[in-house]
């Protein structure tokens, strides 16, 4: 699983994928809750196919908070598609526990990138909207809501709908409301994304308190490497299509975390070290959009 | 700082009654400098005049009644095949693309001709009126249903999907609830579609109801009173409209 072979990319670099000792040694070789084996995914298109996730490995611990981050293209969002159980055709193997993931398993929460709360729902109806499917009572999924409402700092919002809310509190409302089911894996698609820099620290912060709390199994999908240091223990870094694991980076920064850290030298080493593996696809990703760009333009 | 009279809340409700009041004002004059004829256009003022008239003799509650409840049939009717209808063309593709070209063009149909066969199968009653007035009004109805299904966020879908919901469960929770603004919007269309034939075959085959008031006071050549009546049925179209706006803010009361 995601051992130190060595990969070649489009460009002919070999990329060294030093990831072994840290793999093995690193908190995810034991009891790891969620195995991603072999994920390869093509798109057949009018011209050709294209392969989004190509032979990508991992795994995640109990407890443990995994990054992956890539450039825009990477097949970062079909993963999490994948992972999560709402894309099929592909090839490998996703388990969660030892069970294979055929489609949206139980034991997966989801939440996605989007604005995804339901607007015709008060944010304590939304967080309890989990509950409800399964049948719990009224009462009952309304206290057990109410308990996640407060631990995303939503107090006081209950009755609210969420077009009386911020973007941020909205993104919160999703995070309760896919915590209400008890996942024992979060799975996180770029979730502030839409939100500006300083909102998206300190809900940054909101996430690292759960994340202690709960000690919530977590898998995050990003572009943003501040994003990404601050809330892993890992990150994976992707390459530019086709999507692949490029390298593993074990972030030793001291939990519990707040959004200080980002001032600390060490948090700017991790980003600098991110990005020098990060700059190479991204630029490749920008030369490639360009290109389909100005084949669009010329056949037009 | 004081607010300006534009952005008061009640500018745009006395601007609204302004006009009308202006219109009525100006055909008033139109009318009595000889620029209108008066035997095509009464008078507003003999139409006001007349309203109560033909309230209180033409016994405008008795056949408001059986027009309301004609309407409210249709209604039922045209919400529950129309809204079923819009989710099977959402649910099959292959039908939704061997009909939908087929639907639109019978939403712009001029339906109202198709009475007379209506009179053949039903007869002369309340049930060829009622089954106008479906057939005038489904059309929208499966059309804004279809729409709003259609127009689902992805996303929505998608957290639907990852809390592992039966496609009935898709349906009701979310499906169903975010298409609910664009199909009050059909339902809306449909009630008025629906209310304008029926008032419509009315009129034509003289068969109770407001159409037949308005019918035999045109004959008699009553204007003031025929315009009267015709502005009560304009009335009741805006309180089924505004009716419509309060059912669907209560139902999704913050968008």
């Amino acid at each position: 699983m995601f051992m130190g072979s060595i990969e070649c990319t489009e460009s002919g670099m070999a990329v060294a994928t030093a990831l072994t000792a840290v793999e093995s040694s690193g908190s995810a070789a034991g009891g790891a809750i969620l195995a991603v084996d072999n994920i390869t995914k093509r798109f057949e298109t009018s011209e050709a196919a294209i392969i989004a996730v190509d032979g990508v490995s991992l795994s995640v611990a109990h407890g443990e908070f995994v990054g992956v981050i890539g450039p825009s293209g990477c097949g970062k969002s079909t993963l999490f598609n994948i992972i999560g159980g709402l894309l099929d055709g592909y090839e490998g193997t996703v388990k969660v526990a030892g069970d294979l993931v055929r489609g949206p398993h139980p034991a997966i929460g989801m939440i996605f990138q989007e604005e995804s709360t339901f607007p015709w729902r008060t944010v304590i109806d939304n967080v309890a909207f989990p509950l409800e499917i399964v049948g719990i009572a009224k009462g009952e999924r309304y206290e057990r809501a109410k308990h996640f409402v407060s631990l995303v700092g939503l107090d006081g919002f209950e009755r609210r709908y969420p077009a009386e809310l911020s973007g941020g509190m909205r993104q919160r409302v999703s995070m309760a409301r896919t915590l209400a089911a008890q996942p024992k894996i979060l799975l996180m698609d770029e979730p502030f994304a839409a939100l500006d820099e300083q909102t998206r620290l300190l809900l940054g912060d909101k996430v690292l308190q759960i994340q202690q709390e709960l000690k919530q199994t977590t898998l995050l999908i990003t572009h943003n490497i501040t994003e990404a240091v601050q809330l892993s223990d890992r990150i994976l870094v992707m390459t530019y299509r086709p999507g692949k694991l490029k390298r593993m980076i074990k972030i030793d920064l001291p939990r519990p975390r707040s959004s200080e850290i980002v001032s600390s030298e060490a948090f700017g080493r991790y980003v600098a070290q991110i990005w020098s593996d990060l700059r190479e696809e991204a630029s490749r990703g920008l030369h490639a959009d360009e290109a389909a760009k100005l084949k669009q333009g010329g056949q037009s | 700082m004081s607010v300006p009279i534009t952005r008061t809340s009640w500018f745009p409700a006395v601007l609204s009654f302004g006009t009308i009041f202006a219109t009525m004002l100006l055909v008033e004059l139109f009318i009595r400098f000889g620029l209108i004829n008066r035997f095509i256009v009464p008078l507003p003022t003999d139409i006001m005049a007349a309203l109560p008239r033909v309230i209180i003799e033409e016994q405008v509650f008795s056949r408001f009644l059986l027009t309301a409840a004609e309407a409210f049939s249709a209604s039922i009717l045209v919400t529950i095949f129309g809204v079923a209808g819009g989710a099977l063309l959402y649910r099959f593709r292959l039908l939704r693309e061997a009909t939908e070209t087929w639907v639109a063009a019978v939403a712009a149909a001029p339906l109202v001709l198709i009475y007379p066969l209506y009179l053949v199968i039903f007869g002369r009653n309340a049930t060829t009126i009622v089954v106008m007035g479906f057939t005038a009004g489904l059309a929208p109805v499966m059309l804004k249903t279809l729409e709003g299904l259609a127009g689902t966020r992805r996303v929505l879908i998608d957290v639907g999907r990852s809390f592992n919901l039966t496609p009935w469960q898709q349906f009701w929770k979310i499906l169903f609830p975010a298409a609910l603004p664009t199909i009050f919007v059909g339902m809306r269309l449909g009630l008025i579609f629906a209310l304008i034939n029926i008032v419509g075959v009315e009129f034509l085959i003289n068969f109770g109801g407001l159409g037949q008031l308005i019918n035999e006071l045109a004959e008699r050549y009553d204007l003031a009173g025929t315009y009267a009546a015709i502005s009560f049925v304009i009335l009741i179209s805006i309180n089924v409209f505004i009716l419509t706006e309060w059912l669907e803010r209560w139902l999704r009361p913050v968008e």
